[in-house]
């Protein structure tokens, strides 16, 4: 398989983007669930002031989580090699 | 004339970095989960940061699951290797 017409530069951004895409959509996915399970115990008619909140900080609690997380995670893998 | 079976330098260029994409999805994806399990057992209600025992439980959190993560395989390989020479 000839890679002489492909443009290598381009190739690798496309790549980069789609699993930013992918990465962010995972967080998403992760995010609505958790917040909607923490937050919204009752649903009623619509989302009040207090399940809002709640799920603004729970976005907010779920990154630091996620910071967190890597960091140890980053941290264990030094140690294992 | 270049051989057919040799990658140019572009071609191992790619690979190389697809490589080590995939690697860097590898250890994201691990992080999600992570973060998914830690946070059934960490988190309570929602506040406006999180407080150092919920840190504490979090950075725990991953360190036992790759110990169990350890353990489980460890032990799991014994139970093959038991069964192996059973059935010999």
């Amino acid at each position: 398989m000839s890679m002489a017409n492909v443009d290598k530069g381009e190739l690798i951004s496309q790549v980069k983007q789609q699993i930013a895409v992918a990465n962010a959509q995972e967080m998403l996915t992760q995010m609505t669930q958790k917040c909607f399970k923490k937050c919204v115990n009752k649903p009623g008619t619509s989302l009040d002031s207090g399940e809002q909140k709640c799920i603004s900080m729970c976005m907010d609690r779920f990154m630091d989580s996620w910071n967190l997380i890597s960091q140890t995670y980053g941290q264990r893998l030094q140690r294992m090699e | 004339m270049s051989d057919i079976n040799e990658l140019s330098d572009k071609e191992k260029e790619l690979q190389e970095f697809f490589l080590i994409e995939k690697q860097k999805a590898q250890i994201n994806a691990q992080i999600h989960e992570f973060n998914e399990i830690c946070w059934e057992k960490c988190i309570g209600r929602p506040g406006t940061k999180l407080d150092h025992s919920t840190e504490t439980c979090l950075s725990n959190c991953v360190d036992r699951f790759i110990d169990t993560s350890l353990l489980i395989a460890r032990r799991f390989a014994q139970m093959l290797q038991k069964q192996a020479s059973r059935d010999m």
